[in-house]
Formats: structure tokens, C-alpha cells, sequence
């Protein structure tokens, strides 16, 4: 009842989005015509060999990148009618990133880099600096606020980033390739967090190209030559 | 709105410092323009100003004319000789009955006599001249009085002294009542006068060479001394005879100055078949100098122009290095949200904060220097206030110029390829 009312809204909808790059005098199409619909509180993982085109999706998913041709849109807004300030506000507002290498601001400490993404909004919510305690807290960091980052462990680090990512509440987390600097112990920790996260019923789409991690997602889209190769269900493989 | 720009200016210092030396260094260059341009302006105006406050105590509505002994013609080897030259008393006429526009004209005689007051001796430059001497000059007079039309009429014994004579002769005492000796005869002092500034290089004040002024009316230096004057050389004697040695013309209003000098000038060539005479006009000598300040300000412009461009060329150098450095950042701001405008200020600001600290630091050593230089160099500086105010805004100004590229450079990274950089 509960999984088919969450079902219902798409969060991130992509329609024939076909991404082309010109590499001297090569084409090389990075996207061809994917279409797929990713909705409310799903926990995926976008798979697939270098090249398949899932770093290419991954950047018109977080609206850095726009498609050659096609219609990718964020809670039904368009993303081609946007310009390029009113797509940064989306950024902001809707999408949580975390990156391979973590990507916190060196020159700021903790509390200051999960408040990053409140700083470019023009109205700064109330109780925000709360917010971003709390959620230090909630990763585990709540007595290292006032750490830089070069006084982190890279799983502490990612903790941070993790928390940057949720400071706005957004409709769609991104993850790239999250635990591929850590350890496997760190690693395990870091999902463990993004279960925690999906539980709560947070709409997640992590990429990575490594099976054990594709295994921990909810679901599985695998991509090839910049088109959908299999699209499963881990959980009816595992015949829950 | 207000916070943000706190956060922003707060980030831009923090990453200032993240690199030290390199920020310091960098700030150097516009803090040595700012400082070159305070130091130079307040020597320049110090110098301009003394040599202006000079040629003002010579009168600017003022045209002086003064003899000068011609360049020897040694033709005749006579035991002795008499040289004749310099200003007549017909030139003072005919300035005084034809020249239009001419408000006085004072003549003045010199002797060239010794003052003595008991075993006190000086040679000052002593000067007879009518009572008009002390207004065309703007003189003051220390105390007593001046000499006046009395004075002349009576033809009475009756002196001036200079400030210069009047403490040397009277170091510890009054001059006024005592009766000094000039020449062969004891004169009654009535007055003394105000120092005057120390003419320098502009014009050439003769008190000053002759270690002070004397001053009694004309017609009393006329009987007394006389217009000739021999000088004894080693076997010979030479006689000259000079009429006047000085004849101080006031014009009515300064712009007629120019046409008064030329006048005077056409009328003394006429007259004269020698130049035995020189024609100085302080007016010319200003508008001179206004011209020389004009150039003077547009070297100094020009250098302080030069050396800013160069900071600023370096500034914007480091930002650009800056930039590259920080492309990964750049790409992270613009992945959470951060708008073009966002990235323009935060590298701004920074920039910004560089010039704008070169710019006080440059100030602070702008205002040093003057004082350094008066203490060393004895030479006069003046900062006038809007110097400093105006140089910090210049500095502000180059970090907002030399910013701007590296700032747009940075907000139109494309962030795909930012956030690939290593």
C-alpha cells in the first residue's frame, strides 16, 4: 500500500535523451535515447562498464550537463526551459551530491561545508545552523564540527558530504561511485547510512561499477553503450 | 543579503590565507604604487608650494626691473675708468608718466656701504627708497614704522633695519631709537622689519647673498652716497655709476601684468643700447610654474599610473593561477547551487581584499615617506588629504579591473569538467 502510493510520483523523469559528444572528429553518443523514470523513495543503482554512459547520465541527472536531444525533467519541471541561474536554484534546492572524492571545500570546517549548499539560496531558512548540527549528528560527526577536512578520515569525510547532501531536504540524492575511496569496512558503513536514508524514504540513485555495491541498492539499472542492458529488482531476485 | 556577503568576504580572507607568502607578495606591487603615488604627490606639492609662496612675496601683480652689470669690454686699460649703467631715472619717469595700467613705481638705490653698531660690522644690502617699498612688496614691519613721506621730504638720517641686521646688530635688545652707523654717517633706526622667506632657486634675492636689508629714503641715500661707487682693484681703480638699481612696478590687476612687462621690456630696449638690465616678472614666473606642475603631474600620473597597471597585471596573474587551482572547488559551488554571480563575487572580493590591503598598507607607507624624506632630505611635503583617500580608491579600483577576467573565467567553467579536474 505504502510502496504503491511512493511509487506514484516521479521524481526524475528522462524521455529519449540522447547525449552526443564530438571528440575531434569522432561522434561519440554517450546516451541514446534512454527513457526511464525514476520515482519517490527508490534506492537505485546505475550500473555498468566504463563507457556505458552512466557518468554522462549521472551529470544531466544532476542538471550540470543538459541533453543533446530529448526531455529530462526534476518533479516536472523541464530542464531545458531553465537558464543556467535558475538551474543552479534546482541544484541547490532539489538534488544532494556526493562524489568519489568527498569534494569538501578544504578552507571550511565541517558545520561550514554541509551549510554550502543554504549559503546560494536566496532566502536562508530558519534554524538552518540546527539543522545542519543535527545532521552532523545524525552521521555521526556531531563533536567535529569545527574539523577541516584534511583533519578527517575519508570515511568521515564522506560522512560530511553525505550530510551536505541532505542539508536542503532534496528530491533526489546522487551518488557517485560513493565508496570507491574507502575502505571495505568504511565502505560498509557509508551503506549502511544510504540504507538508513532509503528507510526513511529517500529517493536515491547511486552509481557505481562494483557488483557488491550494485547489490545493496533496492534496484539495479544497467546500462550499456549508453543504453538500458537490464533493469531488476533485488529484492525478487532474492525472492523477498 | 548582508550575511552572505560577511560569508563571502570571510571565505575570501580565510582563502587568502591559506597562502601567505604568495598573497603578500602579491599585494606588494600595488602596495609600492600606492605608496610611490602618496610620497611623490606630497613632495611634489611641498616643492610647488614653497617655490609658489616665493614667487607670491614677490608680488604677482609686480613687474621688477633690475641693473645689471653688462659683460666687460676690456678695451680701455685706464688707471680709472667709469662704467655707467643700469636704470636711469628717465626710465622711471617715463614708466610713471606713459604706462597705463601701472598703480606705482618704486625706484631703489644701493650702497654699497658697511652698517656698524659699536664693534658690530655687517654688509648688508643697503637700499634707498621712497616709503611706497614696503606696500608693493607686501612687507610687514616687525616694529616701529616704516620710512615715510616726512622721512624723504627732510631728507632726515633715519633707517630700516631687516630682520637679519636688526639680530645680529641688537642680538639681546631693541632696535628702535639706536643709532647705528651706515657708511661714515650714524642714522636714527625707527623700525624693523619682518623676516622674509628665503627666496631659493626660483629668484634670486640679493638680501639674501648680502646677509640682510638696510632701508632709508631715497633722497637721503641720493645726498649721502650718491650714484657712483668705486671699487679699488689691485692697481686700478673702477668707478660706476649707476642711477637705480631697482624699480619695482605695480600693476593694477594681474592680467594686465603681462602687457605692463612687455611694455617694459620695449621701452628699456629702446632705451639701452647694452642689456644692463633684467626684467622679472613674478606672474610670468607663476603661470610658469603651473605649467611645470601641469607636466610634473602628469610624469607622476603617469609612473603611478605604470606602477598600479604592473600591480594589477600581478594581481590578476595570481588570481588566474588562483582559479586553476581552485577549478575543483569551483566545479563543487556550482554543483550545490552556486549561481555565476556567486563564483564572480566570491573571486572578486578576493581580489578585492588583495588590492584593497596593498592599498592601506600603501597608504601607511605613502605617509611615512613624506615624513622620512622632510627628516632626511630637508626637503618640504605636503599630503594633502584627498591623496590618500583617492590612492586607496585607485588600488580598489585595480582589484575590481584586474578581477573581473579571472572571476568571469572561473563562473563560466563548464562544471562537468570542473568537477573532473584534478
Amino acid at each position: 500500500m505504502t510502496q504503491a502510493r511512493q511509487a506514484s510520483e516521479v521524481v526524475a523523469d528522462l524521455r529519449d535523451v540522447t547525449r552526443v559528444y564530438q571528440m575531434g572528429q569522432v561522434e561519440v553518443r554517450a546516451l541514446d535515447q534512454l527513457t526511464f523514470q525514476f520515482r519517490q523513495g527508490e534506492y537505485w543503482g546505475i550500473m555498468g562498464s566504463s563507457g556505458s554512459g552512466k557518468s554522462t547520465l549521472l551529470n544531466i541527472l544532476a542538471c550540470i550537463d543538459r541533453p543533446s536531444s530529448g526531455s529530462y525533467s526534476v518533479r516536472g519541471t523541464e530542464i531545458a526551459d531553465l537558464d543556467d541561474d535558475e538551474l543552479s536554484e534546482l541544484r541547490g534546492q532539489s538534488l544532494g551530491f556526493i562524489f568519489q572524492s568527498y569534494n569538501l571545500i578544504p578552507q571550511l570546517n565541517v558545520l561550514e561545508n554541509i551549510l554550502v549548499p543554504v549559503l546560494y539560496q536566496d532566502e536562508q531558512p530558519d534554524g538552518i545552523e540546527e539543522r545542519a548540527v543535527a545532521l552532523a549528528a545524525r552521521v555521526g560527526l556531531g563533536d567535529r564540527l569545527d574539523h577541516r577536512p584534511t583533519e578527517l578520515s575519508g570515511g568521515q569525510q564522506q560522512r560530511v558530504a553525505i550530510a551536505r547532501s541532505l542539508i536542503n531536504d532534496p528530491a533526489l540524492i546522487l551518488a557517485d561511485e560513493a565508496t570507491g575511496n574507502l575502505d571495505s569496512k568504511t565502505a560498509d558503513e557509508i551503506l549502511e547510512l544510504f540504507d538508513e536514508l532509503h528507510a526513511e524514504g529517500k529517493t536515491i540513485l547511486l552509481v557505481t561499477h562494483e557488483p557488491s555495491v550494485g547489490e545493496r541498492c533496492e534496484k539495479v539499472l544497467r546500462l550499456r553503450d549508453g543504453k538500458i542492458d537490464e533493469v531488476y529488482d533485488n529484492r525478487s531476485v532474492d525472492g523477498s | 543579503m548582508n550575511l552572505r556577503f560577511v560569508k563571502t568576504l570571510r571565505l575570501g580572507v580565510q582563502s587568502l590565507l591559506l597562502h601567505k607568502l604568495r598573497s603578500f607578495l602579491t599585494t606588494l606591487g600595488v602596495l609600492f604604487g600606492v605608496s610611490s603615488v602618496i610620497a611623490m604627490l606630497a613632495v611634489g606639492e611641498g616643492g610647488q608650494e614653497e617655490a609658489l609662496e616665493q614667487i607670491q612675496k614677490l608680488g604677482s601683480q609686480n613687474v621688477i626691473l633690475r641693473s645689471v652689470k653688462p659683460p666687460e669690454d676690456r678695451v680701455s686699460n685706464q688707471e680709472t675708468r667709469v662704467v655707467s649703467y643700469g636704470l636711469t631715472r628717465a626710465d622711471e619717469e617715463r614708466l610713471r608718466v606713459t604706462f597705463p595700467g601701472v598703480t606705482r613705481v618704486v625706484p631703489a638705490l644701493q650702497a654699497p656701504v658697511e652698517v656698524r653698531f659699536e664693534d658690530k660690522v655687517c654688509s648688508p644690502r643697503v637700499l634707498a627708497t621712497p616709503p611706497g617699498y614696503v606696500a608693493v612688496t607686501g612687507r610687514e614691519m616687525l616694529e616701529g614704522r616704516f620710512l615715510t613721506w616726512g622721512d624723504e621730504q627732510s631728507d632726515a638720517s633715519v633707517c630700516v633695519l631687516g630682520y637679519e641686521v636688526a639680530r645680529f646688530l641688537f642680538p639681546f635688545e631693541s632696535a628702535a631709537g639706536k643709532r647705528v652707523k651706515v657708511g661714515p654717517e650714524y642714522f636714527e633706526v625707527v623700525g624693523v622689519m619682518w623676516p622674509r622667506v628665503p627666496i631659493g632657486s626660483v629668484v634670486q634675492d640679493p638680501s639674501v647673498e648680502a646677509g640682510g636689508e638696510v632701508f632709508m629714503p631715497l633722497a637721503t641715500g641720493r645726498s649721502r652716497f650718491g650714484e657712483r661707487q668705486a671699487i679699488v682693484r689691485s692697481g686700478s681703480q673702477e668707478i660706476t655709476e649707476v642711477q637705480l638699481h631697482e624699480i619695482i612696478v605695480e600693476v593694477d590687476e594681474a592680467e594686465n601684468v603681462p602687457f605692463v612687462a612687455d611694455a617694459c621690456r620695449e621701452m628699456l630696449k629702446r632705451n639701452h643700447d647694452k642689456k644692463d638690465y633684467e626684467v622679472i616678472v613674478p606672474l610670468e614666473l607663476l603661470l610658469r610654474l603651473e605649467e611645470t606642475k601641469r607636466i610634473f603631474q602628469i610624469v607622476l600620473s603617469s609612473i603611478a599610473g605604470i606602477s598600479l597597471l604592473v600591480g594589477g597585471i600581478g594581481i590578476m596573474n595570481v588570481m588566474l593561477a588562483t582559479v586553476t587551482e581552485r577549478t575543483r572547488e569551483i566545479g563543487i559551488r556550482r554543483a550545490l547551487g552556486a549561481k555565476r554571480r556567486h563564483i564572480v563575487s566570491q573571486f572578486l572580493v578576493e581580489t578585492i581584499v588583495l588590492s584593497g590591503c596593498g592599498g592601506v598598507a600603501g597608504v601607511l607607507l605613502g605617509l611615512a615617506i613624506p615624513k622620512v624624506v622632510e627628516h632626511f632630505a630637508d626637503l618640504n611635503t605636503i599630503v594633502r588629504p584627498a591623496a590618500p583617500i583617492f590612492a586607496f580608491l585607485i588600488s580598489v579600483g585595480v582589484g575590481v579591473v584586474f578581477g573581473l577576467y579571472p572571476a568571469w573565467r572561473a563562473a563560466h567553467m563548464d562544471p562537468v569538467e570542473a568537477l573532473r579536474h584534478e
